[in-house]
């Protein structure tokens, strides 16, 4: 019998309060977390605008030692492996360590620790020989980032695979899809899936100035960002985190614990075309959806929500708005369509898992969340974008897709539970 | 649906290509040297397994090189020559055909260094608008994507050396999926102060101070290993449409995969390399007496090597299989070193040789391998690979010999146990 993938729990770190609960909240009112850049002087930017969250790590159980070892996106990522499993209803010792997995998706790893620690041993960049007498103990935790899922899986007290997906921006996405596959093929029962990325730190603010693709709207931070509308002009950076348990659907009946929801389909394709560019006929994400649907045998009237990548540049907008009308045909002008982007920015590869999350939580509420800031409609963007304010509907199969540098394109289908073929 | 390798592209220290390579592995000749990419003479380590001789601008077009890392330039190179080698031309195959699996264990950290040195001794404008493609770590499965027109699934792995063999296994699942053809393995490299300095606090690399023998795994004398760049870049194709399309090479098959993760320290678990070595005998369907040689993790640590010895021995025996380490000649390529690691395998299996750990008179006897110190001629049907990446992953793979194309082979023991051809 096909294995099939079940959402038994959910924790998230979005920008603003941490949790789950708050994260709904946020994302459902139509409230933006995006504001002035307070991490650093963000002055000699370009954007200064960011989508920072209000995270005490004392505050959210870490220890002293957790504090100084991990990066901020390692304490993103323990934090909601904790409450994920909490959510799950499992204790320590309920989990087979070798039947337990985790895949953890991130696009730039510790890049806050990695940049600080590279101002101190190269004293503020004078030094290219850099000075090794000032490296700290777990730099190299900080330079390869399969640092981050080994933290999840200590927290798990996973044994079977554990792996970090990097994929850039789909990396959120990819990573979950990678804990679906361990699942169906059977090599294991429980995968911590889910994505963490902390990069709001010079070096990040820098990258994307120089290719203009962050939003400068710095005298109105928030409402910089503004996926779909027509004076858009970039994305806000963001971060945060979130982990869910994956559990093959058995296993997670036979414990008698709650499903959010089923994951019932996932593909993804490369355009093969740009390292940041995208073609404006969305053909390969197009193609990853139409994947993703045919692996849940959905069609594309079925889908009662699709949840978009949204960063709000021109090419982006534009690029998923054709790759919907390919995939899903005259349904794409009738289906709600919204970015949570514009309220929590672009945390990079932790983005996708926080919109898988929002999509179970979207099934088990009933209600669609809106897309903030959209206040003059493109004239070129002519689906219904649920602008501003949140839509109750019931929900039983969603779409969430994402699109990153390298030209990757990826498509998640969730249904309510019960509903799937 | 069997998974075969029809392509191998390798970039190492001691050779440029694969044959370069293998026969110089085969004759012991290493490519361990003075560090020159840098001035080395501050820092303990002043070794490394260089790629000599190589030049970007003599292997990819020139708009290419100011946008890419040096580690992009030798997988660029590299993916090339395996689909060269495998006859692949992406205009013969279906437009979402070809996938991209790979691994990583940094970034472009060369050319991200020198961005961070821009950043913080000049100012944010001085960044280059590269630097946000050219240091992620998901770069090189992009710009392969790009520069070959491979638009089917992708995916990248993150867990230091294990993703290697971790990025072989997701090629073989794509294959299993519909994705008849995908380039996968590793290069990695991040030879620059930065990310030498980075694995310093680890106490892993050797600082001795003969290039011949500061890198001996298994040795009594083992003091640590030497980093390294390069690495492979293999084809992995089903072996049904391999054989359609009249792939002039079938290396071997992809027959058995599995990773495990170690306990969190203290906990008093046992380590879980052992139960990734027979996991990868389980899958491929195979006992342990139908391995013909192990390549070894290697460690060149003493408590890593011991813990290794003693996987080994536990699966097969003291002294039960033959095993070799030839990484003692490129020093450790992370990611890429597992790579490399599968192809000299495949060429073990196609000409009938063990290639040697140079350098290393014999092992420590307390460690009861069979080490091979030089190169042993004898009949390879199938070969276990190991590979652990710092922070606790595990991974192992085994690769066997082809079966004959018809009358399928009853049973997949009578294929290894066969004559050869």
């Amino acid at each position: 019998m096909k294995r099939r993938v079940a959402i038994t729990g959910i924790g998230v770190v979005a920008p603003g309060e941490p949790g789950a609960k708050a994260f709904w909240e946020r994302i459902t009112s139509g409230s933006t977390a995006t504001r002035p850049i307070s991490f650093f002087d963000p002055a000699p930017y370009r954007s200064r605008v960011a989508a920072e969250c209000d995270f005490d790590p004392v505050r959210e159980g870490l220890s002293a030692q957790e504090v100084r070892r991990l990066d901020r996106a390692a304490q993103f990522a323990v934090v909601c492996a904790r409450e994920a499993l909490a959510d799950a209803g499992l204790h320590d010792g309920d989990l087979a360590p070798e039947r337990t997995g985790v895949s953890l998706g991130s696009a730039v790893g510790c890049t806050i620790k990695l940049e600080w620690e590279y101002a101190v041993v190269s004293d503020a960049g004078r030094l290219w020989e850099v000075d090794p007498a000032y490296a700290v103990p777990h730099l190299y935790d900080y330079f390869t980032p399969g640092s981050l899922a080994a933290e999840v899986a200590w927290v798990a007290g996973a044994e079977g695979p554990v792996t970090v997906v990097s994929a850039g921006c789909t990396s959120g996405l990819d990573a979950v899809g990678h804990g679906c596959e361990l699942i169906g093929e059977g090599t294991a029962d429980v995968v911590l899936a889910g994505g963490t990325d902390a990069p709001i730190s010079p070096i990040t603010v820098a990258c994307f100035d120089a290719i203009m693709a962050t939003s400068n709207h710095n005298d109105d931070p928030e409402h910089a960002m503004r996926p779909f509308d027509r004076t858009r002009n970039g994305f806000v950076l963001g971060e945060g985190a979130a982990v869910l348990v994956l559990e093959e659907l058995e296993h997670a009946r036979r414990r008698g614990a709650r499903v959010l929801a089923e994951i019932t389909g996932f593909a993804n394709r490369s355009n093969a075309y740009h390292m940041t560019g995208l073609r404006s006929d969305g053909k390969e994400m197009a193609e990853a959806i139409r994947a993703a649907l045919d692996r849940a045998r959905l069609a594309p009237e079925e889908v009662g929500y699709v949840n978009a990548h949204g960063t709000g540049t021109k090419q982006n907008d534009r690029h998923e708005t054709a790759a919907f009308k390919a995939a899903l045909g005259a349904h794409a002008y009738d289906v709600p369509v919204s970015s949570i982007k514009s309220m929590l920015g672009h945390s990079l590869g932790a983005i996708g898992s926080i919109e898988i999350a929002a999509c179970a939580l979207a099934i088990e509420h009933g209600v669609v969340p809106p897309t903030a800031n959209l206040r003059e409609p493109d004239p070129e963007l002519d689906l219904d974008y649920v602008p501003l304010t949140a839509r109750e509907k019931r929900l039983d199969a969603v779409l969430t897709v994402g699109s990153g540098f390298g030209g990757f394109q990826s498509a998640m289908v969730l249904q309510r539970p019960g509903t799937a073929a | 649906m069997s998974a075969v390798v029809t392509g191998i592209g390798v970039l190492a220290p001691n050779g440029l290509g694969t044959e370069e390579f293998w026969s110089r592995t085969l004759d012991g000749v290493s490519g361990i040297g003075p560090i020159t990419r840098f001035d080395a003479s501050r820092y303990p380590v002043r070794f490394a397994g260089e790629v000599p001789g190589f030049t970007a601008r003599d292997h990819l077009p020139g708009r290419l090189v100011p946008q890419t890392d040096r580690m992009t330039q030798l997988a660029l190179t590299a993916a090339d020559w395996a689909l060269l080698d495998a006859a692949a031309d992406p205009g013969d195959f279906g437009e979402y055909d070809m996938g991209v699996a790979t691994a990583a264990s940094a970034g472009g950290f060369e050319f991200g260094q020198k961005e961070l040195q821009n950043l913080w001794r000049l100012g944010p404008r001085h960044v280059s608008a590269y630097q946000s493609f050219a240091w992620f770590y998901a770069v090189n499965a992009g710009q392969i994507s790009i520069r070959n027109g491979l638009r089917g699934p992708m995916n990248i792995n993150v867990a230091e050396q294990a993703g290697g063999l971790d990025a072989v296994a997701q090629a073989r699942r794509m294959v299993r999926g519909d994705t008849p053809l995908v380039v996968t393995g590793a290069v990695d490299a991040s030879l620059c102060p930065w990310g030498l300095v980075a694995q310093l606090p680890n106490g892993r690399l050797s600082t001795g101070d003969d290039p011949r023998t500061a890198y001996q795994p298994f040795a009594a004398g083992a003091r640590g290993h030497l980093p390294g760049e390069g690495g492979a870049i293999l084809v992995v194709e089903d072996a049904e449409s391999a054989r359609r399309r009249g792939a002039p090479h079938l290396y071997g098959e992809v027959a058995g995969y599995c990773s495990t993760f170690d306990p969190a320290p203290r906990t008093g678990r046992p380590p879980r390399l052992a139960a990734a070595l027979r996991g990868a005998l389980a899958d491929a369907g195979i006992d342990a007496v139908d391995v013909d040689v192990v390549y070894a993790d290697g460690a060149g640590v003493p408590e890593l090597d011991l813990a290794e010895a003693e996987a080994i021995a536990e699966v097969f025996g003291r002294n039960g299989v033959p095993v070799t380490a030839p990484k003692s000649m490129t020093g450790r390529l992370n990611a890429g070193g597992a790579a490399l690691d599968l192809a000299a395998a495949l060429l073990s299996i196609r000409d009938g040789v063990i290639p040697p750990t140079a350098g290393v008179t014999g092992p420590d006897e307390r460690y009861g391998l069979d080490l091979v110190t030089g190169a042993r001629h004898v009949r390879v049907g199938a070969a276990l690979i190991i590979a652990r990446g710092y922070g606790g992953f595990n991974a192992a793979m085994v690769v066997r010999r082809c079966p004959p194309a018809a009358p399928r082979p009853a049973r997949a023991a009578a294929v290894i146990q066969g004559e050869g051809t």
